[in-house]
């Protein structure tokens, strides 16, 4: 993007204007010709930002473009660091830790995330959780869930299990049996190729730079 | 075309306002579902183990969402099968198809309702997201009853362009209605499809979500409103034609790239947090034209009118949608406050208030028009003894729950974000903490105060107009 989003805003309301006014030359600024003008004008002008943007935006969030991780990502530590330029935490990939155990390929993760997506969508998270921010206010956000600090305090010693994902996998094959706080998870009946796959979406999604959100992540507790 | 509105002489309804009136029941009951399933979700806060084996929350929340947002687009579709064969003087082309394809979708709609009540999540693969629920909050529908929504809004289009055309008339008002409904049409299209990549999954889902209800919706509402103020009211055409134009350059002038403040945080580059912020923070200005123009009409007339309750739900809608779309959405939409409240509470105060305010508002205005008109001899001016106690109730009603869960946000805001650092221990805290907790009780308290709102809602709705002399005449 070689422009500012000053300057798209600036731009689009001074075309907005000039456009309406010039056509509207001979109106009164009263006239219902002189606001269908400016309704039809900065409807087309506002849409055509947005279709352009669009563009550039997914060309952008490409998976392993930057800003959205490679599938591959699961094969790896993922940590929040600190930026002192854009003061705020981004995402960083470090060393390579495998997956339940293995390291997948770029076909493998694919397929795997892929699965977890479905997973997500079919049993309705997003109505007790938010993903990225966007969902239901009863449960936690998803966005950075794989690194929760929860899962090494509480979540591993409670079920006994040795890595993060295996206890993720083991707490919620029955989450309303190990009930954190107040409010409980129903149990979703998960296979165990579901849960793998799931986990592996939430760890993906953990390393796509959401500009800081949420903030302060695990800063405090 | 006011006098002929105004209806100093009652005609026979025509078949398309008779297709209103059905639409308009199917969205009173399905206001009722959406209140059931509130209630027992707003319980469900307060005692997280009621019905968690059989209707989780999610399950109660998702019918609570769905049946509001199918009420309110049924109640405002049903709105211009009522004005549009007035606003062009003839029967809607294409009346016998449009009955039909309304009992598909009730049918359809019906289905839904039911397998999210008793089937409500399936298996990790592509039949659950055509079958059974397609986890998207909002349109969760089925792929199968998104191509059944898509068909019925074409119908619709159809009807409304073909009456337009046979009539030889296009209004300012109908253009605006036809340049809008194809927005609509095509923006619902944008949110039926599957991506692995969940930033461009909630990229597009936007377009739905945002450009429906904050954008194509207020026109639409625009359009509608227009028509009531000029039947309620007898507004000139002229005042209402321009006013609306000025209302679509603003809100599509400031709500289109007002989708940038759904892009702050899912992915998306860093230009949307400016461009975002920007105009999302300009998106008031056409509410606070609505409001004016509301008020001007209403004051030049001193409350003068053939319709009571209709004017008063138009008055309370103007302030209603400035208030809580414009002034509980500007509250948290600049991205220096929307990183620590986004996802918060907070988010849940605005949804129940804007929706109320600019839809319910909307929607009960041309209820009670039509209901005013399907009465024989009809009442002028419409009035009864219940009307203004659920007008009181539900608004008493709103205000509670609404400060409830703006009080509860605050206090999530603060803790789990701001203080605790976002993680599962600190959202525990957050909701454990008396300042969010002691809100729970109040919002279940206002919830009831509403649903007898509701009550008295539809008890009205059933009588007012039916005594032989009108009450307050």
């Amino acid at each position: 993007m070689d422009y500012s989003w000053i300057q798209i805003a600036v731009a689009a309301i001074f075309f907005s204007v000039v456009i309406t006014l010039v056509l509207s030359r001979g109106y009164g600024w009263l006239s219902p010709t002189f606001w269908r003008n400016a309704a039809v004008v900065s409807s087309l002008i506002m849409t055509f930002i947005l279709l352009w943007l669009t563009l550039d935006t997914a060309d952008q969030v490409r998976p392993g473009s930057g800003r959205i991780p490679d599938w591959t990502v699961i094969n790896y530590e993922i940590r929040l660091v600190w930026d002192g330029a854009k003061r705020r935490q981004v995402p960083a990939v470090g060393r390579e830790t495998g997956f339940f155990g293995k390291k997948w390929t770029r076909q493998e993760a694919y397929d795997l995330i892929n699965k977890g997506k479905m997973t997500l969508q079919s049993r309705n998270c997003m109505e007790c959780h938010q993903i990225l921010g966007n969902g239901a206010y009863y449960a936690t956000d998803l966005t950075r869930a794989w690194l929760d600090p929860w899962w090494e305090e509480r979540i591993m010693p409670l079920t006994g299990a040795k890595t993060r994902e295996e206890a993720m996998m083991a707490w919620l094959k029955n989450p309303p049996a190990m009930p954190q706080g107040r409010r409980k998870m129903p149990n979703l009946h998960f296979s165990d190729e579901e849960l793998k796959a799931l986990i592996a979406f939430l760890k993906w999604m953990s390393a796509i730079d959401t500009n800081g959100f949420p903030p302060r992540f695990a800063v405090a507790q | 075309m006011a006098a002929s509105l105004a209806g100093n002489k009652p005609q026979e309804l025509f078949e398309s306002q008779k297709l209103a009136l059905a639409y308009f029941a199917v969205a009173i009951i399905l206001f009722g579902a959406q209140l059931v399933f509130g209630l027992i979700a707003a319980y469900q806060y307060i005692n997280p183990d009621f019905l968690l084996d059989k209707i989780p929350f999610m399950t109660n929340r998702t019918l609570h969402v769905n049946a509001m947002i199918v009420w309110l687009l049924v109640g405002l579709m049903g709105g211009v099968y009522w004005f549009l064969p007035l606003e062009t003087g003839r029967e809607v082309v294409g009346i016998r198809l449009a009955k039909f394809i309304w009992w598909v979708i009730v049918a359809g709609v019906s289905v839904v309702i039911l397998v999210y009540l008793f089937v409500q999540v399936g298996p990790g693969n592509a039949f659950t997201l055509w079958f059974i629920n397609e986890g998207r909050e909002y349109i969760e529908a089925p792929r199968w009853a998104d191509i059944a929504i898509v068909a019925w809004v074409a119908v619709f289009l159809y009807n409304v362009i073909a009456t337009a055309l046979a009539a030889r008339r296009i209004t300012g008002l109908l253009g605006v209605l036809i340049f809008d409904l194809v927005a609509l049409g095509a923006l619902y299209t944008a949110g039926m499809h599957y991506t692995v990549n969940v930033t461009m999954d909630q990229y597009l889902w936007w377009w739905v979500v945002h450009l429906w209800v904050e954008a194509t919706w207020e026109v639409l509402v625009g359009v509608l409103m227009g028509w009531s103020l000029m039947y309620l009211l007898g507004t000139p055409r002229k005042l209402i034609e321009t006013w609306l134009f000025l209302e679509v350059a603003l809100v599509f002038g400031t709500g289109i790239l007002g989708l940038g403040h759904h892009y702050f945080w899912i992915g998306t580059p860093e230009y949307w947090i400016g461009l975002g912020g920007f105009f999302s923070a300009l998106e008031p200005l056409p509410l606070v034209a609505m409001v004016v123009h509301a008020l001007y009409d209403a004051g030049a007339h001193r409350l003068n009118t053939v319709n009571r309750p209709a004017v008063f739900w138009a008055i309370a809608q103007a302030f209603g949608n400035f208030i809580g779309a414009g002034v509980w959405g500007f509250m948290q939409t600049l991205p220096q406050i929307n990183m620590y409240s986004h996802g918060t509470q907070l988010a849940a105060a605005h949804g129940h208030l804007a929706f109320f305010g600019a839809y319910l508002g909307t929607v009960l205005t041309l209820i009670y028009i039509a209901v005013q008109n399907a009465r024989r001899p009809m009442q002028i001016p419409l009035d009864s003894k219940y009307w203004s106690w659920a007008f009181a109730l539900m608004i008493l009603g709103i205000i509670g729950i609404a400060g409830s869960f703006t009080i509860s946000g605050f206090a999530q805001t603060m803790i789990e974000r701001a203080e605790l650092g976002s993680t599962w221990s600190a959202f525990i805290r957050s909701y454990t903490h008396p300042w969010y907790a002691n809100t729970l009780g109040w919002r279940f308290l206002f919830a009831w105060v509403f649903v007898a709102g509701y009550l008295v809602l539809v008890y009205d709705l059933l009588t007012i107009g039916k005594r032989k002399e009108g009450y307050a005449a």
